[in-house]
């Protein structure tokens, strides 16, 4: 979960690693990185603070979990700890030899081919500013969802005594102020990120799997199959996709898993096609006739050396589609349709604030920047990895 | 000469022409190729680009697409007399990459991008050899030890891109020699390279063809390479074999005017000055294949009887060209004077 790397922009003077900078690394690390200019020294520090931060703030609620928590909690301490971890780790072994001279090696135009190498160029992510911001956004978002047992200053569906909390605006007590029934609406809308960013990413897996499925079945049979299984995704497409949605989920009692299936069901239709198109120029290449003429069957000369080769637009497709996904999720909680009261989402507390727009605006607005803000980092980091994962565009591999 | 090891026999692959009998619409890519590879020889099928040379290549290993393309009944491909042509899947399976190996043409394309070459090298061994995950990887790194590769431990964790051309073409070579094939069919394969590296993997396939005892069908256009690597030279012309001699025979006098037109189209270091010799026209239409002796349109000496295709004649030592002129020697010197 650390940020990306930007360019070294000057040369940074080679000196011994003294026992001081290795203590520095251990007490903030990302600190010398960050000093010395580097974005993913910045990303490791504010990491590091934001998890310290936390446990410093509720140390009474890490502890009641050593003593026996419920199962969002443990994953509450697990990534703080595992995040720690990850900090620590991240300083010596990627920030430290880079700021020693480790990296003069790589002198100008010499590019980022050297070690692990794989077809991802993070520089050329890493020169993307705006992707950039949105990844750190996104990495802070999901830490902030995995930690909300333990950010969360209240419980997001309690009520206290109605009539004296109710519509508070925004104060220290509640930063967010309060709804109609007097619940915190900043723990409604942490809680309300783990539902949104779990139906996110689930109902997009489900439907990279289908998608993928259908896709390759079709590009590698061709002929009839591939014929009738792509008319039936024109006529999948040509639904509007809310219509089918609300279609879809009126037939059933509304809930969460409901609204995730659905979601998932609805949105394969687009990787279907990319995959098949994948599918069917990379057939073509000669690398697969070759790993036929050295015997693999089918089904192995499928998963090994056509499907990896076709993921790239479809790692692009699936990181738009969550926020995609995000906001069909919050239309449709919006109407009603979505994730049931008093179970928080952003989609459902923009509804609930609807009506009090004009005498509470807080109810309804920070969720809704919280939509739009997770909406667009996914769509910046989209972009972003669209230009990393191609190499016309970001200008060559090397 | 007992059972050969490789029998290629009336050979025929179209493409096109759906599954109707569309005579004449479809393009006979392959038109009745036969020849023979004895173990350990090396055979070069000569001939110029859209002569049917790789297409014989895929046939031979059933590689060919087969929707647009067909292998017409009555072709044959025997090795050590079992019919490949009428082989269940999975025995063909075998057969490929365990007992012929085909090397490409493109290094660059004909590894997969995102696998680690040593992967690409242990995945054959382990499909065909039976090894475990960690023999594989020893194996691996041996084989690319032995292709020529430095720092095999370290490059068997490099990417494709990382490596280059002519690297990547001794990683094919590994990877078609995993698994001690005794037939090689090596397309173009150092057609993509610069002429320094061509000329050490075409050394390493001597080297290695020695120490496993393997037969080459090594197919160019390049008349130097068959000169340097090969015993035996069969040259394609239109889908078929127009001559097949041992290779200094072929050099020495060529009996099809095709390979004298060849032969005088390789330009001569010793006369830079003197303009480049080339045969009149191009290769016809595959689906539209002259009438006749099929070279007849191009030929200088055609007369009235190559209105008639001759079949592959046979002329001393063991040769055969498909042209009159065999019969009728006396022709060719009269034809001289042009």
């Amino acid at each position: 979960m650390s940020g990306p790397e930007r360019d070294p922009r000057a040369a940074e003077p080679v000196r011994p690693e003294g026992r001081a900078a290795v203590l520095a690394d251990y007490l903030v690390p990302g600190a010398r990185a960050a000093l010395a200019g580097r974005a993913a020294g910045t990303a490791v520090l504010g990491a590091w603070v934001l998890l310290w931060g936390v446990a410093a703030l509720r140390p009474g609620r890490v502890a009641a979990t050593l003593r026996g928590g419920a199962v969002d909690e443990w994953v509450a301490l697990a990534t703080l700890v595992a995040g720690l971890a990850a900090c620590l780790h991240a300083a010596r072994r990627w920030l430290a030899p880079a700021l020693h001279g480790a990296g003069g090696g790589s002198g100008p135009g010499g590019g980022p081919s050297d070690g692990g190498g794989g077809p991802v160029d993070w520089e050329a992510f890493g020169r993307h500013r705006q992707a950039s911001i949105g990844l750190v956004l996104l990495g802070a978002l999901v830490l902030v969802a995995l930690l909300t047992p333990y950010l969360a200053p209240y419980d997001p569906n309690a009520q206290h005594a109605v009539v004296a909390t109710r519509f508070l605006s925004p104060s220290l007590a509640h930063p967010l102020g309060t709804d109609r029934f007097g619940r915190d609406v900043l723990s409604r809308a942490l809680y309300g990120a783990r539902i949104s960013l779990s139906i996110g990413f689930v109902a997009v897996a489900i439907a990279i799997s289908i998608g993928t499925l259908v896709g390759a079945g079709a590009g590698m049979a061709g002929g009839v199959l591939d014929a009738v299984s792509m008319r039936g995704v024109d006529l999948l497409l040509s639904f509007p996709r809310l219509v089918l949605l609300i279609a879809l989920v009126a037939l059933f009692e509304p809930g969460i898993a409901l609204v995730t299936l659905v979601l998932g069901v609805t949105g394969w239709m687009g990787t279907a096609r990319i995959v098949r198109g994948q599918v069917l120029s990379i057939r073509e290449e000669e690398y697969v006739q070759a790993a036929r003429a050295l015997g693999f069957g089918r089904w192995r000369v499928l998963t090994r050396h056509v499907l990896p080769n076709a993921l790239t637009p479809v790692i692009v497709a699936a990181t738009l589609g969550v926020g995609n996904t995000i906001l069909a999720e919050a239309a449709l909680s919006f109407l009603g349709l979505g994730v049931q009261p008093p179970t928080a989402s952003w989609g459902n507390m923009v509804a609930s604030g609807r009506d009090a727009m004009l005498h509470a605006w807080w109810i309804a607005a920070f969720p809704g920047v919280a939509i739009v803000l997770t909406v667009v980092s996914f769509n910046l980091v989209g972009d972003g990895l669209r230009d990393a994962l191609d190499p016309r565009r970001a200008g060559g591999l090397r | 000469m007992t059972a050969p090891l490789l029998e290629v026999e009336d050979l025929r692959t179209w493409f096109g022409g759906g599954s109707g009998e569309g005579e004449g619409r479809e393009a006979r890519a392959v038109d009745g190729v036969s020849f023979r590879l004895g173990a350990g020889e090396t055979l070069g099928l000569v001939g110029e680009s859209g002569c049917g040379k790789s297409v014989t290549a895929l046939s031979l290993l059933r590689l060919v697409p087969e929707p647009p393309g067909r292998i017409l009944a009555g072709s044959s491909v025997r090795l050590r007399g079992e019919e490949l042509l009428e082989a269940p899947p999975a025995r063909l399976r075998e057969v490929r990459g365990g007992e012929i190996a085909m090397v490409f043409q493109e290094p660059m394309t004909s590894l997969n991008p995102v696998l680690p070459v040593g992967r690409q090298v242990a995945e054959g061994i382990r499909r065909h050899r039976g090894l475990g995950a960690r023999e594989a990887e020893r194996e691996t790194v041996r084989l690319l030890d032995r292709v020529g590769i430095p720092e095999p431990e370290e490059r068997r964790r490099a990417y494709p891109h990382q490596l280059s051309g002519g690297m990547r073409q001794r990683v094919m070579i590994a990877m078609a020699l995993a698994c001690r094939p005794s037939i090689l069919v090596a397309d173009e394969p150092t057609t993509a390279l610069d002429v320094t590296v061509q000329a050490q993997i075409l050394e390493l396939l001597a080297d290695l063809q020695a120490e496993l005892g393997m037969a080459i069908l090594l197919i160019t256009h390049d008349l130097g390479i068959v000169a340097q690597v090969a015993d035996r030279v069969a040259v394609m012309y239109a889908g078929r074999i127009v001559e097949e001699a041992p290779v200094e025979a072929l050099y020495s006098r060529p009996l099809h005017p095709y390979t004298e037109g060849l032969l005088a189209a390789v330009p001569d270091p010793d006369r830079p000055s003197e303009r480049l010799a080339a045969i009149a026209g191009r290769v016809p239409d595959p689906a539209h294949w002259p009438e006749g002796c099929r070279f007849r349109p191009r030929c200088p000496r055609a007369w009235g009887r190559c209105a008639s295709e001759p079949g592959l004649l046979a002329g001393e030592a063991g040769r055969r060209a498909r042209c009159w002129l065999v019969e009728e020697p006396g022709r060719r010197s009269r034809g001289e004077g042009e």
